[in-house]
């Protein structure tokens, strides 16, 4: 595929490789926030291939894993009403709440069902007039457009039994949550392409100065992710802590104007909780007042709904690079991929996943 | 986080009031709303998350990329370092 | 969605348009039913009998023996319908034995109100699988249900075939140095189906690979008895079937991502949606373990006949991490290929 398939060519790959190897000197740590870019490095063995020197340390950037458990259970309690039609992306529907997963509700009569876009979810709230059809609005910044879309439309459609769930998270405030630990071993940040796709990348200036680390624009392809890690060492090799764009061909400096107007249009600012880190401050976003009558979560009054995670699950230290899954008392035991307790165990690219797939083979 | 990829703008139509268009990635073409993108025009590449489109491709960046990586791999040819040729069976 | 001419026969004329409660109640409408439907495209010596059972002949040794129940949702989709799927499914799991399947049973769940101008299409399409695999159909059911009860139909064929002597393939078999030969381009019919379902606003050239692999077989038996594990990679994909091998034969597979042929429409599908090909059900592909001195003459008799053309090795076993696949990416290194937890579903992230 054009612009697809040339960023996987194995020779210039495995040339950046080379280059890495060459440059650096000493031990460094750096996170990619992306869990698209932890994707791709678990799937093309970026990281057996790197110098041993360099720890990556996979970040909280993925929607589903990061999305707490009281917002699971507010979208199952929702899901299971008999008047409710719950449209969610397809990777939601797995996610275990405090004692079910969407999937079960489905199998329990509920009407849950996928869609690829908030506009298919629109789409059947105008053929179901007389049902209530709630969409679950997961995301980091880039998802944002779109579910902001959503909402718009179905204002200026009139279209009342169109609600959004949300549950929208910002990528600088848990950057900033994970810098500012006095535990942090993070010296340098590949920053998330398709959230800088909509934001820009003025945010990042501010926290590269203050906390003096390089953070780097990075995109999806082994040579962007070999490029993008590359231009973090070359800069931690230097001492320098610039923000750099290394997926120009997507990203702008001002990102994408009129998707970013729109999300302030529909939604506000405001603090989250983090499934694996807790709450940060400022650090989502929830529908504005003026759009009140689709948000799911007056509709259905299920904001009293709360869950506290398993205080057995370290995710929220293994996240930050503190502490291994095998230090978890859990790890393997009540904690495995088909009953994930936390985040970095709900994705398969998580850490802990991750190393449950390979403890097979140490113990073979 | 968030899966995107390229694809080509074949057409572009109207669709409950928002502009949207057909976009084809290597044959399998998807419907994704352009309201992010008023700038675009058919053949022009986009990146596509969830249906929507929030990006025009930036073809002379894209090159740009490329020149710097071939710079890395005329040094290793004057270098006379080999970049090893991957193990196959056969 | 074009179809095939032989599917553009006239629909029989019938009493009702649509299947009511009364077909599968054993009286007249039964006998309209099947006398008009079935009987003209299942024909046979044996089924036209019409006894409660069919009475075959043994040619003695051993029989492969498999079911399998079709509810694919839609049930047309581009490349096939759920007819073809139902004929080529239980022909294609009894031809992975290296036996030749002979005969059929098929058995219908008809939803009440179901178009009897969708059934027909179906029916026409399943008695050309049928012709074109060589398998008679011998026995069958009807039953209907109420609406709602079933989602329009469901089809359960039950097949078997005859084993030939020195032929004994089993997933247990694998042996060191055995190389792992894929018959084309994977995860078709998965991404036909996906793609084809409302809500995700594709139009694709993907289409489902369904067809019978039982000649495609006797093309490789032909060449070598000796195939140690042979498989059709459906639900759950590539990935799924050699787990199965690696862990029934205690050995490891290594793979290299290069090798694995997709197409390039299909890659496209796979991409937007975040699905990974190698978990992506097929329908007319599988996967054989043979010996190494037996691996290039076998891929070229599979390149010979239509269905194999695109056949290749794409790995091999190994005596390293025993009951593990594991896939060789561009940059040389080594990433486990897992069993999929769940159904693939499109991701964003």
């Amino acid at each position: 595929m054009k612009y697809l398939d040339e960023f996987r060519d194995p020779v210039i790959a495995k040339r950046i490789l080379d280059e890495i190897h060459r440059i650096t000197t000493q031990p460094w740590v750096i996170m990619e926030i992306c869990g698209g870019q932890t994707h791709s490095i678990i799937r093309n063995g970026i990281d057996q291939v790197l110098p041993k020197e360099i720890e990556l340390v996979h970040g909280p950037g993925c929607p589903v894993c990061v999305t707490p458990l009281e917002l699971i259970d507010q979208a199952i309690e929702i899901a299971s009403r008999p008047e409710v039609i719950f449209t969610s992306f397809g990777d939601m529907l797995r996610v275990p709440g405090s004692h079910k997963d969407l999937f079960m509700v489905r199998s329990e009569g509920g009407d849950v069902r996928t869609v690829f876009s908030p506009l298919e979810s629109l789409k059947i709230a105008r053929e179901n007039p007389n049902k209530e059809v709630v969409f679950f609005a997961v995301g980091f910044e880039t998802t944002a457009p779109g579910n902001a879309m959503a909402v718009a439309q179905a204002a200026k459609e009139g279209l009342k039994n169109f609600s959004e769930l949300v549950s929208h998270v910002l990528v600088p405030p848990a950057m900033e949550a994970l810098l500012s630990s006095a535990k942090n071993r993070v010296q340098g940040y590949l920053a998330a392409g398709h959230v800088c796709t909509v934001m820009g990348w003025d945010e990042y200036t501010p926290i590269a100065e203050k906390y003096k680390v390089p953070i780097v624009i990075t995109g999806f392809e082994p040579m962007d992710v070999l490029d993008g890690i590359l231009h973090t060492v070359k800069q931690l090799e230097a001492g320098t802590y610039q923000v750099e764009n290394r997926y120009a061909r997507i990203v702008e400096e001002g990102g994408n104007q009129p998707a970013q107007a729109l999300i302030r249009d529909v939604y506000e600012v405001s603090d989250r909780k983090w499934r694996g880190i807790g709450e940060i401050p400022l650090s989502g976003f929830k529908i504005r007042a003026k759009y009140a009558d689709h948000d799911a979560e007056l509709k259905f009054n299920v904001g009293d709904i709360k869950a506290d995670e398993p205080e057995i699950c370290i995710s929220g230290v293994i996240l930050q690079g503190l502490k291994k899954p095998h230090d978890c008392q859990a790890f393997g035991k009540e904690c495995t991929p088909q009953h994930p307790l936390g985040a970095t165990m709900v994705s398969s690219e998580g850490a802990c996943a991750a190393y449950y797939k390979y403890q097979r083979i140490l113990n073979d | 986080m968030c899966l995107a990829i390229p694809g080509k703008l074949l057409e572009v139509f109207e669709e409950n009031g928002l502009k949207m268009g057909n976009i084809d990635f290597a044959g399998s073409v998807s419907k994704a709303c352009l309201e992010y993108v008023p700038e675009i025009e058919v053949g022009q590449y986009t990146i596509v998350h969830a249906g929507f489109a929030l990006s025009v491709l930036n073809e002379e960046e894209a090159k740009n990329s490329f020149d710097a990586w071939d710079d890395l791999i005329d040094r290793a040819n004057k270098e006379g370092i080999e970049i090893d040729k991957l193990e196959r069976p056969n | 969605m074009d179809f095939p001419e032989y599917l553009s026969c006239p629909v029989p004329i019938l009493t009702h348009d649509t299947v009511q409660l009364a077909h599968g109640a054993g009286g007249k409408l039964s006998n309209e039913m099947i006398d008009k439907i079935f009987l003209p495209r299942f024909s046979n010596t044996t089924l036209e009998k019409m006894e409660d059972q069919a009475v075959l002949e043994n040619p003695g040794g051993r029989i492969a023996f498999s079911t399998d129940t079709f509810v694919v949702d839609p049930i047309f989709f581009p490349g096939g319908n759920i007819g073809d799927l139902a004929i080529n499914g239980t022909v294609n799991d009894v031809a992975m034995s290296g036996a030749q399947p002979k005969f059929l049973s098929v058995a219908f769940i008809l939803e009440e109100g179901l178009p009897f101008e969708t059934l027909h299409r179906i029916v026409l399409s399943m008695e050309q699988a049928a012709k074109t695999a060589g398998i008679q159909i011998v026995a069958g059911d009807t039953k209907v249900v109420n609406r709602g009860s079933c989602d329009k139909l469901f089809i359960n064929t039950t097949g078997f075939g005859f084993v030939p002597e020195d032929v004994n393939i089993s997933a247990s078999n694998l042996q060191l140095g055995d190389k792992i030969i894929l018959s084309g381009t994977l995860a078709d019919h998965g991404m036909a189906v996906m793609t084809s379902r409302e809500g995700l606003s594709f139009q694709s050239t993907v289409r489902s690979d369904t067809a019978g692999l039982n000649h495609l077989v006797a093309d490789m038996l032909a060449v070598s008895k000796n195939i140690h594990a042979m498989r059709d990679p459906t639900r759950g994909g590539l990935a799924t079937s050699l787990n199965e091998f690696a862990m029934a034969s205690s050995k490891g597979i290594q793979l290299y991502d290069d090798k694995i042929p997709v197409r390039d429409d299909v890659r496209g599908a796979c991409e937007i949606l975040g699905i990974d090909p190698l978990y992506v059900a097929n329908e007319g592909k599988l996967i054989a373990v043979v010996p190494a001195d037996v691996a290039d003459s076998m891929v070229s008799a599979m390149r010979a006949n239509p269905l194999g053309k695109d056949a290749v090795i794409i790995g091999e076993v190994t005596d390293k991490h025993p009951g593990l696949v594991t896939l060789a990416t561009g940059l040389g290194a080594n990433r486990i290929v897992d069993m999929p937890v769940g159904e693939q579903l499109p991701r964003i992230c």
